[in-house]
C-alpha cells in the first residue's frame, strides 16, 4: 500500500462489499435495518471518495502469480477521482430514495445487500488498474444487477428480465476474457495501462475485446436491447444502473484505455461510429416509447453513446463531463418516474399527463432535469455535449452527432408536453382510467424523494458552470487532459440554439414527435430480438439428440455388437468347435463299433482274417518293393 | 508412512465395520464421518509441513514386484497434495450428507472408505502399476455404489459406467506397458520415468502410447466423445455417489494428464498438443450445449461437467505448444488448469448434493416437476444460486480463478481455439440462470409424491455438508494465495518438463 489515504480506498471497496455480504447473510431478520444501514454506508462511501480523490492513493492485495500485474490492484488518479465521487453521491443519493421507496414489507435486507455488492463493485471498477481487479468487479456488478434487476423474483418475467441482462452483458464481457489473453501475450503483463505497448496483432485483439465489453456494458449498439428489459426492476435500481454505474462502466472503462483505442489504426474510429450511431438510433427509439422508464431507458444509451463517442474522438474530458451529467440528469429523472409510478401507479406517459403539477416539488426538479437533458444552455449536457463535439473530427461524425443531440431535443420535450401539460379534469376527482395502470398509486409523494431529485437537478443545472471556461480548465487540469481542443463561443452558442429551436418545436407541436409511437421505433427497432436465446437452445437441442441418438447409440451399438459378436461366438463354439470335438468322439466310437465286429469268437474266422491279413502284406510287400 | 496411513485408514476402518454385523446403522455411519474427519485432519497437518517447492515430500518406496521393477512409491508434490485435500474434503461432506442413510448404512460407509483410500491411492501413486491398481479399484467402488444405493436404473447405468471405464483403464494399462518397454530403465517408476523420458526417440511410438494413455484417461476424465456413460451415471447415482464421481473421481483423468503424460512423454505431449486443445475445446462447446438442452438437473450438471474438464484440457494442451507461446503464459494456462480440478471439485460436489435435496424430497430431478421453490425454500434456493453461479465462473469463486487463467494462458497459443472456448462461459451462464429460474421461481410446484405434505427446506445435516464446500469456493475465489502457493511451484515444475 502506497500513498495517502490508502486505508480509505481500500474501505471504501471494502465497507460496502462487507456491509453487503452481511445483509444478505441476515436475511429477513435484518429487514428493519437494511434502509438505515445502507445510508450509513452511502454516506460513509462518499467520505471516503472525497478522500481518495484528494490522496490519489494505490492499493494492491495478492491474487495471481506468474505474471506482473496479477494482484487485485486499485489506483486513484484524475479520471479515477472524477468517477469515484460521482459514483458514490448518486449511490448514497439513490439508496437514500430507496429507503423511501422500497414497500416496508419487503425483503429490504436482500434489497440493500445487493444495492451494496453493486456499488461496491462499480467502485472497484473505476479504481482497477489490473485486468484481474477490472474484471472481477466487472463481473459483479453483471451478477448483482441481475439479482437487483429480478428483485421481485416472484413476479413473472422480472428475474428472466434480469437474465437477459446479464447475458447480453456476459456476451460483451468475454471480450474482456480475450483482451487479457491478449494483454499477456502482448506485453508479458496484465496492467491496463501497459495495454497500448501491446504489440502487433495482440494490441488489436485487446482493444477488440475491450470494445466489445464495453459496448456491451453501456448498452451500445447492437447490445442496447438489455436496457429494455432492465426496466422490469425497481425504480432505485433503475435510477442507479442508468445513472453513475453500469452503463457508465463502458463508457468509463473506454476513456480509461484511450490510448490503446488510438494506438490501433481501427479502433478509434470505431469506437467513435458506435456511440454516435447508438446515440443516434436509441434516440429515436426514445422519441417512439409510450413508457416513460422505456424512453429514459433508450436516452440513457444514447447519452451514453456521446461518452463512447468521446472516447473514440480522444475527448477524454468531454466525456467524462458527459458521464458526470448525465448520471446526475438520468438518475434525477429516474428517482422522479419512480415517484410519479409509486404515487401514481403508472409509468406509463399517457398516465402522467400533468404529473409534475400534482407533485410540484419533484416536478420542478424533473422539468429542470429534462431540460438538461434536452441540452438547453446554461445547463450541464449542453456545455459537456458541446466539450465531446469539439474533439470529433470529420463532418461525418459532427453531423450524426448534432443530429442525435437534436433528438434528445426531441424526447425531452415530450417528457416535458406530458409532465407539465394540465391533468384531465375528472382526475382531481380520482376517477382518471389512465392512473394505477400499473399498480395501485399512494398518491404521496415522501419528502426525501423531493429531497433527493432536487439535489440531483442542482448538480444538473451546476455542472453547467463546466461550460466556462476556467471552470473547464480546472477540470482538464484534474484529469490530466489539457491538450485537448475547446469548443467556440459559435459552436456552444449553435448547439444551445438548436436545441432550443427542436424543444420548441417539440412542445409547439407534439404530434410531429409522437408519430414515432407508431414507428417500429416503439419496439427498439428489433435490437430487443437480436438477444433471443433460441437459435442458441435449438443448436443446444440438436446437439443434445445427436449425443444422444449418434454417440451414445454408437456406444450402446458398440456394446450390443459386442454381445452379438459373444453370441455368435458361443455358437460357433457350440456347432463348430464343440461339434468337431463331438464328431471325433462320434467317429472314433463307429470306429470301436466297428473294430469290435470281427471279434466273433470264432475260430475258423480268426484263421481267415489272418490269411486275409498275410495276404494283403504280401501285396503291399510285392508292391512296395 | 505418515501418507501411507492417510491412504489406508479410510479402508481400515472400512475392514472394521464389514467385520463387525451386529454394529448399529448409525454408528457406523458416524465411524465414517469420524474416520474422514480424522483423515481430513491429517491432510491439512501435511498441508501445513509441505513445503511449496517442486520437490516430492512424504516419500515412500517399499519393492513391491521387483522383477518388473514396479514398486509401492507413493508421495506428495504441489500436484497431489491440493488434490489430496480436495478427496478429503468431499469425502467427510459426503459422510455429513449420508449420515441419516437408511439401506444397509454399515455396508455404504464401508464402501465409501474403500472408495476414499483408492482415490487418495491413486492421486498419491508414483508409480504406474501402482496408480493402475488404485485407478481400477475406484471403479469397482463406484460401481458398487451405483448398483447398490442408486435409483432409476441403477444397475444399468452402473454396468454402463463399469464397463465403459474399465475398458479405458485397459487402455491406458496398454500405455503404461509401453513406456515400461520403451525406456532404457526397464522400470515402472513414474519419478524415474519422468527424468529420463521413455520412447523420446521414436515419435510414432511415443505419440501411439500417449494415444493409448490419452483415450485412457478421456474416458475416466470424460472428454468428448467417450462422455455418454457420465449423464447416466449420474442421473442413477445416490447424491453422494454423483458428488464423489463428479468431484473426485474425473479428477483422476486429468491428474493422470499432469502427472504421467506430460512429464513422462514430452515430446509426444508437444508433437500433439494442438490435438489436445482441440479436444478439449471441442468438449467445453460441446458440453456446455448439451447441457443446456437437458430437462433433468442432474444430467444438466452431468453435462456441465464435461465442459469444465475440457477447460482443464484447453490449459494442460496450451501447456504443450512450447513454440507458438512463452513459457510464462503456458505456465498461467497450467495453473489455471490446476486450479480448476480443486474448484470443480467443491462447486460441482456441492451442485450435486443439492440436487440430492430434490430426489429426497419430491424423488424427481425433471425440471417440468419442480417450480418456485425459492418461496417455501429460500435456504435451499440462496444455496443453489450460490453454487450455479460460482459454476458459471463469477468472479470471487473458485472457477473464475481457474478459467481466467486457462484462457488468459492459452490464448497465445491457441488463439482461435481459445476465443471459441470462452464462449463457453456464456452458454454456461445461460444454462445456469436458465435452471435457476425454472426451478426457483414461478409457481410452486412440486412433483406429486410431495404434494401431501409441504416441500422442506434443506435441513442441518445437509448445510453443513454443502455450505462448506461453498464457503471454500468463496475463499478460494477471493483469496486464492494459499492455493496458488503450492499449485503454482508445481505448475513451474511441469511446464519445465513439457518444454524439454
Amino acid at each position: 500500500m502506497t500513498g495517502d489515504g490508502a486505508a480509505a480506498l481500500a474501505a471504501l471497496v471494502l465497507l460496502p462489499s462487507v456491509a453487503g455480504i452481511a445483509l444478505l447473510l441476515s436475511g429477513r431478520r435484518a429487514d428493519r435495518l437494511a434502509g438505515p444501514v445502507g445510508v450509513l454506508v452511502g454516506m460513509a462511501g462518499v467520505a471516503l471518495a472525497a478522500a481518495v480523490a484528494i490522496g490519489r492513493p494505490v492499493v494492491s492485495a495478492p491474487f495471481l502469480g506468474i505474471v506482473p500485474g496479477g494482484d487485485l490492484e486499485l489506483a486513484v488518479d484524475g479520471l479515477s477521482a472524477v468517477l469515484v465521487v460521482t459514483v458514490a453521491v448518486v449511490a448514497a443519493a439513490v439508496t437514500v430514495f430507496a429507503v423511501v421507496d422500497v414497500p416496508a414489507g419487503a425483503a429490504r435486507a436482500r434489497f440493500f445487500g445487493y444495492l451494496l455488492l453493486f456499488t461496491a463493485a462499480m467502485l472497484m471498477t473505476v479504481t482497477a488498474t489490473t485486468l484481474p481487479a477490472l474484471l472481477l468487479a466487472w463481473e459483479v456488478m453483471g451478477a448483482t444487477s441481475y439479482a437487483l434487476i429480478g428483485y421481485r423474483w416472484d413476479v413473472p418475467g422480472k428475474l428472466a428480465a434480469g437474465t437477459t441482462a446479464f447475458l447480453t452483458t456476459r456476451a460483451g464481457d468475454l471480450g474482456l476474457y480475450v483482451a487479457a489473453g491478449a494483454a499477456l501475450a502482448g506485453t508479458g503483463s496484465l496492467r491496463l495501462d501497459d495495454l497500448a505497448t501491446a504489440d502487433g496483432g495482440w494490441r488489436d485483439v485487446a482493444a477488440a475485446g475491450i470494445v466489445l465489453a464495453a459496448l456491451g456494458k453501456s448498452a451500445q449498439l447492437p447490445f442496447s436491447g438489455w436496457l429494455s428489459a432492465a426496466m422490469a426492476g425497481p425504480s432505485p435500481v433503475s435510477a442507479l444502473l442508468h445513472s453513475a454505474t453500469m452503463v457508465a462502466a463502458g463508457g468509463y472503462l473506454l476513456l480509461r484505455i484511450q490510448p490503446l483505442l488510438t494506438a490501433t489504426s481501427w479502433a478509434a474510429n470505431a469506437t467513435a461510429w458506435a456511440g454516435v450511431l447508438t446515440a443516434l438510433v436509441l434516440g429515436a427509439v426514445a422519441c417512439g416509447q409510450r413508457d416513460l422508464k422505456q424512453l429514459l431507458a433508450a436516452s440513457t444509451a444514447a447519452q451514453i453513446g456521446f461518452v463512447v463517442l468521446a472516447a473514440g474522438a480522444g475527448a477524454t474530458a468531454g466525456g467524462a463531463g458527459q458521464l458526470v451529467a448525465h448520471a446526475a440528469v438520468k438518475a434525477g429523472l429516474f428517482v422522479a418516474a419512480g415517484t410519479w409510478l409509486t404515487s401514481l401507479g403508472t409509468k406509463q406517459l399517457i398516465g402522467l399527463r400533468g404529473a409534475a403539477r400534482r407533485h410540484p416539488g419533484v416536478g420542478a426538479a424533473a422539468t429542470v432535469a429534462c431540460l438538461a437533458l434536452a441540452g438547453v444552455p446554461p445547463l450541464s449536457l449542453w456545455a459537456t455535449k458541446d466539450e465531446v463535439l469539439a474533439g470529433v473530427d470529420g463532418a461525418a461524425l459532427r453531423i450524426v452527432a448534432l443530429a442525435a443531440a437534436a433528438l434528445s431535443a426531441a424526447y425531452a420535450g415530450r417528457i416535458l408536453v406530458v409532465v407539465l401539460g394540465r391533468p384531465d379534469s375528472d382526475a382531481a376527482a380520482g376517477g382518471d382510467a389512465s392512473l394505477d395502470l400499473e399498480e395501485r398509486g399512494t398518491r404521496r409523494v415522501p419528502p426525501a424523494a423531493t429531497g433527493i431529485a432536487a439535489v440531483l437537478a442542482v448538480a444538473a443545472v451546476g455542472l453547467g458552470a463546466l461550460a466556462l471556461h476556467p471552470v473547464a480548465d480546472a477540470g482538464r487540469a484534474v484529469l490530466d487532459a489539457g491538450g485537448e481542443s475547446t469548443p467556440t463561443a459559435l459552436e456552444l452558442f449553435a448547439s444551445g440554439s438548436l436545441a432550443l429551436v427542436v424543444l420548441a418545436l417539440t412542445l409547439w407541436r407534439p404530434g410531429v414527435v409522437a408519430i414515432a409511437v407508431r414507428s417500429p421505433l416503439a419496439g427498439w427497432v428489433g435490437l430487443r430480438g437480436l438477444l433471443s436465446p433460441r437459435p442458441v437452445l435449438a443448436v443446444a437441442r440438436a446437439a443434445a439428440a445427436v449425443d444422444d441418438r449418434g454417440i451414445d447409440r454408437a456406444v450402446r451399438a458398440l456394446a450390443a455388437g459386442v454381445r452379438r459378436l459373444a453370441v455368435s461366438a458361443s455358437r460357433a463354439d457350440a456347432h463348430v468347435v464343440d461339434g468337431a470335438v463331438r464328431a471325433i468322439a462320434a467317429g472314433a466310437r463307429s470306429a470301436g463299433a466297428a473294430a469290435r465286429r470281427p471279434q466273433t469268437g470264432l475260430l475258423h474266422q480268426y484263421y481267415a482274417q489272418a490269411a486275409a491279413g498275410l495276404a494283403v502284406l504280401l501285396v503291399v510287400l510285392l508292391v512296395v518293393r | 508412512m505418515f501418507l501411507t496411513i492417510v491412504v489406508l485408514l479410510p479402508v481400515l476402518v472400512a475392514v472394521v465395520l464389514l467385520a463387525s454385523p451386529r454394529l448399529p446403522g448409525p454408528v457406523a455411519s458416524w465411524a465414517w464421518v469420524g474416520a474422514s474427519a480424522v483423515d481430513l485432519t491429517l491432510i491439512a497437518w501435511m498441508w501445513w509441513r509441505f513445503d511449496a517447492g517442486p520437490a516430492i515430500d512424504f516419500d515412500v518406496k517399499i519393492r513391491w514386484i521387483p522383477t518388473v521393477d514396479a514398486s509401492y512409491h507413493v508421495g506428495v508434490d504441489g500436484l497431489s497434495l491440493p488434490l489430496l485435500a480436495m478427496t478429503g474434503v468431499l469425502f467427510l461432506a459426503c459422510a455429513i450428507w449420508s449420515l441419516r442413510e437408511q439401506d444397509r448404512p454399515r455396508t455404504y460407509a464401508a464402501l465409501f472408505l474403500f472408495l476414499q483410500t483408492a482415490c487418495l491411492g491413486t492421486f498419491a501413486a508414483l508409480d504406474l502399476i501402482l496408480f493402475f491398481v488404485f485407478f481400477d479399484l475406484t471403479i469397482v467402488g463406484m460401481y458398487f455404489v451405483i448398483a447398490g444405493w442408486g435409483h432409476g436404473n441403477a444397475r444399468r447405468s452402473a454396468l454402463k459406467f463399469f464397463l465403459y471405464t474399465f475398458v479405458g483403464s485397459l487402455a491406458l494399462l496398454v500405455g503404461f506397458i509401453a513406456l515400461f518397454l520403451g525406456g532404457e530403465r526397464r522400470t515402472f517408476d513414474m519419478v524415474a520415468l519422468a527424468a529420463d523420458p521413455p520412447l523420446a526417440d521414436s515419435p510414432l511410438a511415443g505419440g501411439l502410447t500417449l494415444l493409448a494413455i490419452g483415450i485412457g484417461l478421456a474416458v475416466k476424465t470424460p472428454l468428448f466423445p467417450f462422455h455418454t456413460w457420465l449423464p447416466d451415471a449420474h442421473t442413477d447415482a445416490p447424491a453422494a455417489g454423483s458428488a464423489i464421481l463428479a468431484g473426485v473421481l474425473l479428477k483422476l483423468g486429468t491428474y493422470g494428464f499432469v502427472r504421467i503424460a506430460m512429464p513422462i512423454l514430452p515430446q509426444a505431449w508437444q508433437q500433439w498438443a494442438m490435438v489436445i486443445v482441440i479436444v478439449g475445446v471441442i468438449s467445453v462447446v460441446w458440453g456446455a450445449l448439451v447441457a443446456l438442452a437437458q430437462t433433468d438437473v442432474k444430467r444438466m450438471i452431468a453435462y456441465t461437467s464435461v465442459n469444465h474438464m475440457g477447460y482443464v484440457l484447453l490449459g494442460l494442451g496450451a501447456a504443450g505448444l512450447v513454440a507458438d507461446a512463452d513459457g510464462q503464459a503456458r505456465t498461467v494456462a497450467t495453473v489455471g488448469a490446476l486450479f480448476q480440478m480443486v474448484s470443480h471439485g467443491l462447486l460441482t460436489g456441492a451442485l450435486f448434493l443439492l440436487t440430492g435435496v430434490l430426489w429426497s424430497r419430491g424423488r424427481s430431478y425433471a425440471f417440468a416437476d419442480w417450480g418456485g421453490l425459492a418461496r417455501p425454500a429460500p435456504v435451499f434456493a440462496a444455496c443453489l444460486g450460490v453454487a450455479a453461479f460460482g459454476s458459471l465462473g463469477l468472479p470471487g469463486l473458485s472457477a473464475f480463478v481457474a478459467e481466467f487463467q486457462i484462457f488468459t494462458g492459452a490464448l497465445q497459443g491457441a488463439p482461435i481455439a481459445t476465443i471459441v472456448a470462452v464462449s463457453g462461459i456464456l452458454v454456461t451462464a445461460g444454462l445456469f440462470l436458465l435452471a435457476l429460474q425454472r426451478l426457483l421461481t414461478g409457481e410452486l410446484q412440486t412433483p406429486s409424491a410431495l404434494t401431501a405434505e409441504p416441500m422442506r427446506d434443506m435441513n442441518g445435516r445437509e448445510l453443513i455438508s454443502v455450505v462448506p464446500l461453498l464457503a471454500m469456493s468463496l475463499l478460494l475465489g477471493l483469496a486464492p494465495r494459499w492455493l496458488l502457493d503450492v499449485l503454482e511451484p508445481a505448475a513451474v515444475a511441469v511446464v519445465e518438463l513439457v518444454s524439454r
